[in-house]
């Protein structure tokens, strides 16, 4: 077998095709665009990041040292707004799924390529007006909104923050009308419904979460906005409104939300455990189902977040019923990325530590997502750490794992260099010991009474703080580490060739980075999803392509 | 694992350059307007959700309230945009057959119907403001405080609750007629490059698809007209 020839540097691709800051700004190009996304949801990452840190410092110590209340209110609301909306919900879909879902279907871009440049500019508007809202004073609302406390008592910067919401909720809604029109006009010759990878499907799926509930937390905070400037009596239960009614509205959003960065993450991961084990996903069609019965099952159990808030206990025990429900697609994903481990070829690169770590943590949060959708457990750890502990466990440890391991694994296509694998492996061991060591403790301390949304606490909780802060540090290290070995692999790494994993999938047959139309000709597909040939004749797909490189 | 190519066709100008041909276009460009309007339609339907909310726990209050609409002006706007849909059928049709002249004339219909339809609701809203009917302290000045006497409270309805019913009222028609707005701007859109000749039977997507929004519309009217005026004729009103 020949030595594989890496791709000429002179070659064009996607990043050297044009140069200047405006040949950016102004780019169509879905993989631009994916790369605009991914410096600026790192940027409110890290925002979000710091206003962790502090809380995790105010808690260090039972009393309010650190912080005093007011600001701790702040700083928790900020942390929840600024991670949920601009981090969590874009994280994958605007940067992997902008980047993926054209090439891994064979179209040259989305559908609609201005549509997607202007996704961006909206979710830099509504940033820019939330990070308005923070200088100008804050919110500390929590990231809920709770109604009559934001509409009427809070002091705080309520209308700014909601707007920056608003806004961005619309590119939300774009990307997601853009990847449902992609996928189904888009596809390459060949390309069927059932040889998508479920990366694909889980981003339509998640598509579909975001068109159908963004609207409606868009008309929310409207609602919410109009209540707060001029008193019309909606949510105000003094002339007749009813708070609880924006608590429904709300939650019909937000609980989908969870799914928007959830679903995603499912996609990655199972790219992830077939193409590491080298083995064909078990039971394609049942991984690719659950996440449309995830999605559709997302919108029947909002009411689980209402047990305590005056809703009938008859439309309580039917939300937590469907509550159950949704945890059985969830749990036919563990049980086939597991099946399909087994006796699978499986190699431990970053990528797959990261999979690794998400079933795991995605199993806790899940567990303990039945807990909660028990009656009377949910009203037990109502407002607890328990229930903080459980939903980092599914948004950070399901999210943010499917995230870097995804970023990780297409970050040779992407950026057309190798990371570092030694250092990889490292920071994804130590993001999961961090991440258990903080969260962990706060399922025991929530589940003895410790209430959320408190600066000051019973000094018997102290120890478990303690050991959060610890993780937490250790959590913050991990984070940093990639930051740095990404950037640096930029230009210091080694240069990646087409297909470094040799892998069948569809973006993995052009060359690293791609050109700016993905493919030299529209491919046309005659293999299934995760069909994996001999290695000689995935060989034969990479030099195919480099032998069109030294041509060109 | 061989790869084979497909051909690309001639373009016609209106061809964008990553879809592989304009009936991959058209496609693409009618299914992001149907996914677009399904969002539409999650956007009314939280207002859609307050609505039945608060007439089922204030009944009285809301037919009265409903009762002091003008059913005249009401029933006209439903009339006149009724008509618009059917222009902006004849616009797409004309579109599709290459008539130029009759499309150009179904366009500049549907406009003057739409301007015609705001004219009316604002003529509308001009009464609410003169009677005081303005919820809240939307606007400045002048707070809702309708006369006693007009509004004929019966026994069941309070005045807090009839100014819930126009806050409804004017969010829901607000937004639609936000809505309207954004439509004859779209049309006005579609007639400059009706007069420069760009669309034929080959490539009328736009005009389609603007069709689609401009029918959407009219469709949330048909559910806000009864809804809203309509609400506990039979009881009497005046």
């Amino acid at each position: 077998m020949e030595e594989f020839i890496p791709p000429l540097p002179s070659r064009i691709n996607y990043i050297n095709a044009e140069y200047g800051l405006k040949s950016w700004l102004l780019t169509r190009d879905h993989k631009r665009i994916a790369l605009l996304y991914l410096g600026s949801i790192t940027f409110f990452f890290f925002i979000g990041g710091v206003y962790a840190m502090l809380i995790r410092l105010e808690l260090l110590t039972p009393q309010g040292d650190l912080l005093q209340s007011t600001t701790y209110n702040k700083v928790f609301t900020q942390h929840g707004i600024i991670m949920v909306f601009f981090f969590l919900i874009p994280s994958i879909p605007a940067t992997l799924g902008n980047f993926l879902v054209p090439m891994m279907i064979g179209a040259k871009d989305l559908a609609f390529p201005r549509i997607n440049l202007l996704s961006w500019y909206i979710y830099m508007l509504g940033g820019g007006v939330t990070i308005y809202a923070l200088l100008a004073g804050g919110v500390d609302t929590g990231w809920t909104f709770y109604t009559p406390f934001s509409t009427t008592f809070s002091n705080s910067y309520v209308v700014a923050t909601g707007l920056g919401i608003f806004i961005n909720g619309f590119s939300s809604i774009l990307t997601g009308l853009n990847f449902i029109v992609t996928i189904h006009t888009m596809r390459a010759p060949g390309m069927t419904w059932f040889r998508l990878p479920l990366f694909i499907w889980a981003h339509y799926a998640t598509s579909l979460v975001m068109i159908l509930g963004t609207p409606v937390i868009a008309i929310t905070i409207l609602l919410l906005a109009f209540e707060r400037l001029a008193h019309i009596g909606i949510f105000d239960p003094a002339v007749g409104g009813d708070p609880v009614l924006f608590q429904h509205l709300f939650w019909f959003y937000s609980h989908p939300a969870v799914y928007i960065m959830i679903l995603p993450s499912m996609g990655v991961v199972s790219e992830l455990i077939a193409n590491f084990s080298r083995k064909n996903i078990f039971g394609y069609s049942f991984v690719a189902f659950s996440s449309l019965a995830i999605a559709v099952f997302g919108f029947l159990v909002w009411g689980h977040h209402l047990f305590v808030s005056s809703q009938s206990l008859y439309a309580g025990m039917i939300f937590s019923f469907l509550s159950f429900a949704v945890a059985v697609p969830s749990a036919i994903k563990v049980f086939n990325w597991t099946a399909t481990l087994y006796k699978g070829s499986i190699s431990f690169d970053t990528p797959m530590l990261y999979a690794l770590g998400f079933i795991g943590l995605f199993t806790i949060g899940g567990m303990t997502g039945l807990f909660l959708a028990t009656l009377g457990v949910n009203v037990h750890v109502t407002d607890t750490y328990f229930i903080v502990a459980h939903f980092h466990y599914i948004m950070v440890g399901g999210a943010i794992f499917g995230y870097l391991g995804g970023l990780h694994y297409w970050w040779p296509k992407i950026s057309g260099r190798m990371y570092p694998d030694g250092w990889g492996r490292f920071s994804a061991l130590l993001i999961f010991a961090g991440f258990n060591l903080t969260f962990f403790p706060q399922f025991v301390a929530g589940y003895l009474g410790m209430p959320r949304r408190y600066h000051a606490y019973p000094p018997e909780f102290q120890v478990f703080n303690v050991l959060s802060t610890a993780g937490a540090s250790i959590l913050a290290v991990g984070y940093l580490i990639p930051a740095v070995y990404l950037v640096w692999s930029m230009r210091y790494g080694k240069v990646a060739p087409g297909n470094p994993w040799h892998l069948p999938g569809l973006e993995w047959r052009t060359q690293s980075p791609p050109p700016t139309e993905n493919f030299d000709y529209t491919p046309v597909v005659t293999w299934e999803a995760y069909e994996f040939a001999p290695p000689e004749e995935m060989e034969v797909v990479g030099k195919y392509h480099d032998q069109t490189a030294e041509k060109v | 694992m061989a790869e084979s190519y497909v051909e690309h066709e001639v373009s016609h100008p209106a061809l964008q350059h990553h879809f592989e041909n304009l009936e991959q276009q058209r496609e693409a460009g009618t299914l992001g307007m149907w996914v677009f309007l399904v969002t539409e339609i999650m956007f009314f339907g939280g207002m859609f959700l307050a609505y039945t909310l608060y007439r089922s726990k204030f009944p009285a209050a809301f037919a009265i309230a409903s009762n002091h609409l003008d059913i005249k002006l009401g029933a006209i706007n439903t009339a006149v945009l009724i008509f618009s849909s059917f222009t902006m059928a004849m616009a797409v049709y004309n579109t599709q057959v290459g008539k130029r002249r009759a499309q150009i004339i179904s366009l500049v219909l549907t406009i003057v119907l739409g301007l015609g339809f705001l004219g009316i609701k604002a003529v509308e809203y001009y009464q609410k403001y003169e009677d005081h009917l303005i919820p809240g302290s939307l606007i400045p000045g002048n707070p809702f405080n309708p006369d006693p006497h007009e509004m004929h409270l019966t026994p069941g309805g309070s005045m807090q609750h009839v100014q819930m019913f126009y806050w409804i009222y004017f969010a829901m028609t607000g937004m639609h007629a936000l809505h309207m707005i954004i439509g004859v701007g779209l049309l006005s859109f579609l007639l400059y490059f009706s007069v420069k000749g760009r669309y034929s039977p080959e490539y009328h997507n736009p005009v389609e698809v603007i069709g689609l929004y401009w029918h959407f519309v009219d469709i949330v009217w048909i559910f806000l007209f009864p809804l809203l005026y309509l609400l506990g004729r039979h009881t009497g009103g005046h």
